[in-house]
């Protein structure tokens, strides 16, 4: 998780942010899915095995979770590539330069 | 036959929008799309008008979706809290619906029309659902929907100006981290409580009296999150570049209404789930709000003033704004929290009517407009000048208009708090208010250049001057909007003193 929003906020190229934020996003999501461990837990599938089952609801939410980050980076990976057709690069000190420069 | 369909109107005013957003996507026709989507937003007035009435007799509706009870299933719930701004919502949609045909038509591809109407209403629908549901992840689903709709709207504004790709990716990185941050507050949330839903996570709590530290990182963790989306001070980076490169009838909805909704679920967070914790609750009103409050307000209006750039002056002012109805809500009493939803209200009506008015002035200049294009616009274009006139004079704090009503609550609750160093402050940012606003005034009236005045559009000049005139309405006759937000205030502070 750290290292996801280390990248995003070191990384000088569009894509590579884009990337950080997925990695960011799926710490999460693991950490959803770690929640939902019952110790001695089966799959919660109608058994008479099992004693204990492990809780489905947050896999749920990460189901939902999951579409929304992948929409995201669709969108984001989207963006990138219409900046780079704009102004034929994706690193952000060549983009705030050429900014600048037709600022003046 | 149509009861049946006014029994699920808490689910339809979010549904319909989104359903006919996937219609009218592929629409390749001009008019279609908008016609489509004004139908709709009727609709959509009439749903949220039936639920008025619903609300005035009965007080409270919770609609269960597939009537799954609450602590299991997803519930949306209505009721003296979010009525007045379901309203709000319904109505200035719709006028901003009508505003935008001509400015997309300028401003857009037409083929895209039915696109950019599809994004609208989905951003129209996600909302909207932020403002009804009653389950902490369910509105993190709603969060997402809104952000992605509003980039792609922010993007559209590339055909004017590359710098919108820009603005539209640093929305969508800095939205995405701000959405995850809550997500993993709900993670901590639901790990201790076993529950999403917001009126069983209240009792489920209570069995941590004394607190525990999981629960303090999750309540930390939603809150950030929260505040990065609704741009209160020192996370607010993403919002001036988006608003003011997003094309002008974007900037009007997102203006107007998409923070407005994410702070009022940051007020009911607080005030209806956090208030079992009155000591993390005022340590965090007192020592983080409070302050980032006052800081936002000064150097919002110190920024504004120095901008050139017409739209980019109203994103900076709005960001004092949001730290006008923040530094309310911090206030931990019913005075603060219904001055915080008067000028939540208010700040709705002022803010869209200025990005109208800046917004057809920029189609009319076909450039961005800085204070040196607008130079004699006043005697130019009157009808739409004087609007600003009158939405700028509101921003100010003037009497007669709505702004000097938020103004009046929102000293009445700083001094019955004794917050006198807060008077102080909020009176000379108003004060610096009207120095950049002066400097609109006085490109627009009081340059050599001398014009005749042209034809203007109606159909454009019609939505502004109907909010501008609700705008001299609620300054005059404000009981509507006291009523609405005393009663938010009733709801969410009694819960607080019990």
């Amino acid at each position: 998780m750290v290292g996801g929003l280390f990248i995003i906020i070191t990384s000088q190229n569009y894509l590579k942010k884009v990337v950080g934020l997925a990695i960011f996003q799926t710490a999460v999501f693991v950490f959803f899915v770690s929640l939902a461990k019952v110790l001695d837990g089966t799959a919660p599938i109608l058994t008479k095995m099992a004693n204990a089952y492990s809780n489905p609801l947050p896999h749920v939410l990460i189901l939902t979770a999951i579409v929304v980050g992948v929409a995201t980076s669709a969108l984001g990976l989207a963006l990138v590539l219409q900046i780079y057709k704009n102004y034929e690069t994706i690193e952000e000190k060549e983009i705030e330069s050429l900014e600048l420069k037709s600022d003046k | 036959m149509f009861d049946i369909f006014l029994d699920d109107a808490p689910a339809l005013v979010v549904v319909l929008p989104l359903l006919i957003s996937a219609i009218i996507a592929f629409m390749p026709s001009k008019i279609w799309p908008w016609i489509i989507s004004i139908i709709t937003l009727l609709l959509h007035l009439f749903l949220s008008l039936h639920l008025l009435k619903e609300i005035s007799v009965s007080g409270l509706i919770i609609y269960e979706f597939g009537n799954w009870e609450p602590p299991w299933g997803i519930s949306f719930k209505i009721d003296g809290v979010n009525i007045g701004l379901q309203l709000l919502f319904s109505i200035f949609v719709l006028v901003s619906t009508f505003y935008s045909r001509k400015i997309f038509l300028n401003e857009i591809d037409y083929r895209d029309s039915g696109k950019a109407y599809s994004l609208w209403l989905l951003a129209v629908g996600s909302l909207n659902g932020i403002i009804l549901t009653n389950d902490i992840f369910n509105l993190f689903v709603f969060l997402e929907i809104s952000a992605l709709a509003s980039i792609s709207l922010i993007a559209l504004g590339a055909g004017q100006n590359r710098k919108a790709l820009l603005a539209a990716f640093n929305y969508l990185i800095i939205g995405a981290i701000g959405a995850t941050f809550y997500v993993i507050g709900v993670g901590f949330a639901y790990a201790m409580t076993g529950t999403l839903n917001m009126n069983d996570l209240v009792i489920q709590l209570a069995q941590y009296s004394d607190g525990q530290l999981a629960i303090f990182a999750g309540m930390s963790f939603m809150l950030i999150g929260l505040m990065v989306k609704a741009a209160i001070f020192p996370v607010h980076i993403w919002l001036p570049p988006a608003y003011s490169y997003a094309p002008s009838a974007v900037s009007t909805l997102l203006a107007a209404l998409a923070t407005k909704t994410i702070l009022y679920f940051f007020v009911r967070l607080l005030y209806e789930v956090f208030i079992i914790y009155p000591s993390y609750l005022s340590l965090f009103l007192d020592f983080v709000l409070y302050p980032l409050s006052l800081l936002a307000i000064f150097i919002g209006t110190v920024i504004a003033i120095y901008q050139d750039d017409i739209k980019k002056l109203l994103a900076f002012s709005s960001i004092a704004q949001i730290g006008y109805i923040t530094l309310a809500f911090s206030l931990k009493d019913h005075s603060g929290v219904a001055s915080g939803f008067v000028h939540v209200f208010n700040h709705a009506l002022i803010k869209g009517g200025l990005f109208m008015a800046v917004g057809y002035f920029a189609i009319l200049y076909k450039d961005r407009v800085t204070l040196n294009s607008l130079k004699g616009f006043g005697y130019k274009y009157p009808i739409t000048s004087f609007a600003l006139l009158i939405c700028g004079l509101s921003l100010i704090g003037l009497p007669l208009t709505n702004g000097f009503i938020s103004k009046l609550y929102l000293f009445q609750a700083l001094y019955t708090n004794q917050m006198y160093f807060s008077i102080a402050l909020v009176a000379v940012s108003s004060a610096l208010a009207v120095v950049y606003f002066w400097k609109i005034v006085e490109q627009m009236w009081f340059s050599e250049i001398k014009f005749k005045s042209e034809k203007e559009d109606a159909y454009i000049y019609l939505p502004i001057w109907i909010v501008t005139i609700s705008i001299i309405v609620f300054g005059i006759y404000s009981t509507p909007i006291i009523e609405f937000s005393n009663l938010s205030a009733d709801y969410l502070i009694s819960g607080y003193q019990n």
